[in-house]
């Protein structure tokens, strides 16, 4: 069920929740974490969708914020919060409210989100665009456990990077980081197989790809070799080449969700590496909400013995 | 774990423990399964093995052979993957993850005593390590009626297919029943070690594999809460109930002179009960499990009356949720004579510091009021009550119950004050589900222990001992039952026996309604 409150505070918002509950026969449900989604009326939609989707493997309350920009100048001096609470089927499986600030409460939006965040539970914030410069300092990130941003949101998604690298606190993710886990298990599942050290890299993608830079910078990090960036066509990461003493060992995804594995003295085989939807990225990120250390890692290239000599 | 025929020396860079979103994925190998025709196979494993590729947890090359009496060409064989992976996969469909897959399967056509058909397996297993690079590590699944299994072992071992080559596995995986008694366990035991060490052969228990019963050790072991209490100091009894609703439909020739007891209380609630009762393991590796389960299953002591104290009954033609369904002994294929048993429900004790004086009682049937399984703790009741009797009238005994399937999730029973102006007291739940919510993308019981045979973690899979010492715990009862009277009867769709109700009342107890 729905129920609209208009120019409302969290304390009317905390009682519509519960008798949305008791109205729809589920006193309480087994909800695991508190979901805030910080977004524009323009990307609202699908966010929630991939909230509510990623809500089906965890249970949460997705406090959603939505900063509401007046067009009269009247208007702007007047402060408001509307509310719209959302429970049972319409709801994904646990609770959503959508807040609509305006005016100066929109500075203040922690102060309608902490008495609404369930008691104990992980905290996760998630920005789909527009995210602070600084994510652990901004007043809704610092109530979070977990902070989700995505470099694939901005303009300059390199420039993105360093700011990430300079603004980095435990706790903090990145969906363009998200997007690499199939690559990487394939990667590691493909040097199971190989078992001989790495002498050089390369990770070809289409140009300022976020992705294939955090990827690079990972196999740095890890391999301690430099590694050389490539562009191509596209779309995102097309291939990654690991040479070692034998030949290359090589996955090439030129395009489509179908990508090649080739390894030394081994026939290739064909591999699934599909781009996945926001919500199957979401619900990866809430799986473990402790500290993404290999984020940090990958961030910072750190194990790099120089900077990268060529392209 | 056992990590035999792993190279440990090659330690891959781009794995790190801190790195917890690379998952689990299976070493380059392939699976062979013997009797892949059959409904197991086409309801749960190869829609198991479809499910692991799309969640990317099968190495690039991973092979899956098919062996079975039909004349088929590979793409036959995968025709019927598809069909089976398009009805009972749990995740979507996908083109690319069924072509990753698709290339790597092969059907061999034979006879169980057709060594030409062995040859070509061997064959494909050697081409499947050249064109897939499968390096030699396969996994045969003998989803096969047990009379099979002497004969596919001997023909594996008579291939050499059993024998794993340099730096490679080879491993055995087999479904129940293993044995349908102590001796027979034994021998089959024999026969299979015989060409698999013990530790390469994994028996499946799917119950195991479920979540739930995963988390039976993690609701014990991880919490302070419930620890404390679960031992005979607050624990009055425990009831363990694998319930069905249906009948034995198309099985008679493989159900009876088998019966509920050996099918259900043997491996199923015997493993749940271990779970229940043992000590802390001093870590989670198959050896330290074994040993714990090993310990109950060695200190559980049978009623001295089994007539008092055992039931078996089979279910009779009644009607069950609006459903005119036949008894036990009308069903094809069943000798109107039978004493078969469709429902079993036993006392046992478990005799240490622990437990002593707290009985474990285990039913099982076919046909009951609904599809269930569950354990269930109930405490004793606070030993003294500041109301009077009037205000405690409806509480009953506090518990918690592990419901195991179909709701998967833990609830909790305690007493709680009804809101009036009287002290009135009465019984409420708090439910912890997995709901549908977790189970939607959790994975099915066959993936994890598909995932683990090839991972060669051996964690959730009962070891020949346990097996062997299960027998001994029903060994003795079935014997008293085959010298001592006939099976009662029950409606179909009831709870079981009025017997097994008796059973419990003598003891001052009832059964729950699950």
């Amino acid at each position: 069920m729905k129920i609209d409150l208009t120019d409302t505070t969290a304390s009317k918002i905390n009682k519509a929740l519960v008798q949305g509950r008791r109205a729809i026969g589920t006193p309480a449900v087994g909800m695991v974490l508190t979901m805030v989604i910080v977004t524009d009326e323009e990307n609202a939609y699908d966010s929630i969708k991939a909230a509510e989707e990623a809500s089906h493997e965890h249970p949460s309350r997705t406090l959603v914020v939505i900063k509401r920009h007046a067009r009269t100048p009247r208007e702007r001096t007047q402060s408001r919060l509307d509310a719209e609470v959302r429970v049972g089927s319409e709801a994904g499986t646990g609770e959503t409210v959508i807040l609509r600030t305006y005016g100066e409460v929109s500075e203040h939006a922690d102060s309608v989100v902490l008495p609404l965040l369930l008691p104990d539970a992980p905290v996760v914030v998630w920005w789909p665009v527009d995210a602070p410069q600084h994510p652990v300092k901004d007043p809704l990130g610092a109530l979070a456990q977990r902070r989700i941003t995505d470099m694939y949101a901005v303009e300059r998604p390199l420039q993105a990077l360093e700011a990430r690298v300079k603004s980095y606190a435990p706790g903090d993710t990145d969906l363009a980081w998200t997007r690499l886990t199939p690559w990487r298990s394939m990667l590691a599942a493909a040097l199971d197989q190989a078992r001989t050290p790495i002498v050089s890299a390369a990770v070809e993608s289409e140009a300022d790809n976020p992705s294939a830079e955090l990827l690079a910078r990972w196999l740095e990090a890890r391999l301690n070799v430099s590694v050389a960036r490539v562009e191509t066509a596209g779309p995102v990461v097309t291939a990654v080449r690991l040479g070692t003493d034998n030949g290359e060992v090589v996955i090439d995804r030129p395009e489509g969700p179908l990508a090649t594995l080739s390894l030394p003295g081994q026939p290739s085989r064909t591999l699934a590496l599909k781009v996945r939807p926001t919500s199957e990225l979401i619900a990866e990120e809430l799986r473990r909400l402790d500290a993404d250390e290999m984020y940090a890692i990958a961030l910072r290239g750190e194990g790099t013995k120089e900077t990268p000599s060529h392209v | 774990m056992s990590t035999a025929g792993i190279d440990t020396a090659w330690d891959n860079p781009l794995r790190d423990a801190r790195d917890r979103r690379l998952p689990r994925i299976a070493g380059p190998s392939g699976l062979v399964i013997f009797g892949v025709t059959g409904d197991l196979s086409r309801k749960k494993l190869m829609p198991a093995v479809y499910d692991l590729a799309n969640r990317g947890l099968l190495p690039p090359g991973f092979s899956l052979v098919g062996f079975a009496r039909r004349d088929w060409e590979d793409q036959d064989f995968a025709q019927v993957v598809h069909d089976a992976v398009r009805e009972h996969a749990r995740t979507p469909f996908r083109e690319e993850v069924w072509q990753q897959l698709a290339e790597g399967m092969r059907f061999i056509p034979g006879d169980f005593d057709d060594d030409t058909a062995f040859k070509q397996l061997r064959d494909a297993v050697e081409e499947l390590d050249h064109s897939r690079g499968t390096g030699g590590n396969f996994a045969f699944y003998l989803s096969v009626p047990p009379k099979f299994f002497p004969k596919v072992v001997e023909q594996l071992k008579k291939h050499g297919l059993a024998n794993a080559p340099d730096g490679s596995w080879r491993r055995g995986v087999i479904e129940k029943p293993f044995g349908h008694d102590l001796s027979s366990a034994q021998e089959l035991n024999a026969i299979v070690h015989d060409v698999f060490e013990p530790d390469q052969v994994f028996r499946i228990d799917h119950y195991l594999g479920k979540e739930t019963v995963q988390n039976i050790l993690a609701l014990r072991f991880a919490n302070q809460m419930f620890e404390p209490i679960w031992n005979r100091s607050y624990v009055d009894h425990v009831q363990i109930t694998m319930a069905e609703d249906i009948g034995i439909g198309g099985r008679a020739g493989y159900y009876d002179g088998i019966g509920s007891a050996r099918d259900v209380i043997q491996n199923h609630l015997l493993q749940l009960m271990a779970l229940t009762a043992m000590e802390e393991p001093a870590s989670f590796d198959a050896a330290s499990l074994l040993a714990e389960k090993l310990k109950v299953f060695k200190a559980v002591k049978l009623p001295e009356d089994l007539g008092r104290h055992t039931v078996r009954a089979q279910y009779a033609g009644a009607w069950q949720g609006g459903e005119k369904v036949r008894g036990y002994l009308e069903e094809d294929g069943i000798d109107p004579s039978s004493t078969t048993d469709t429902y079993a429900a036993v006392r046992l004790n478990v005799d240490n510091r622990r437990w002593a004086g707290v009985p474990f009682y285990l039913r099982t049937g076919k046909r009951l009021g609904r599809r269930v399984t569950e354990i269930a703790v109930v405490f004793q009741r606070a030993p003294h009550s500041p109301f009077d009797s009037t205000a405690t009238e409806e509480l009953g005994a506090n518990a918690i119950v592990i419901r195991v399937q179909p709701d998967e999730g833990v609830t909790v029973r305690f007493g709680s004050k009804v809101p009036g102006t009287s002290m009135e007291i009465r019984d409420v739940t708090m439910d912890f589900a997995y709901g549908e919510s977790f189970t939607e993308s959790s994975p099915e019981a066959y993936e994890r222990l598909i995932l683990d045979v090839l991972l060669g973690d051996a964690n959730l899979f009962p070891r020949h001992q346990e097996v062997e010492e299960s027998w001994r715990i029903l060994d003795p009862i079935e014997e008293y039952w085959a010298r001592h009277g006939r099976p009662a009867q029950y409606a179909s769709g009831s709870w079981g026996p009025e017997e097994a109700d008796e059973m419990l009342a003598q003891d001052g107890r009832s059964w729950r309604r699950p």
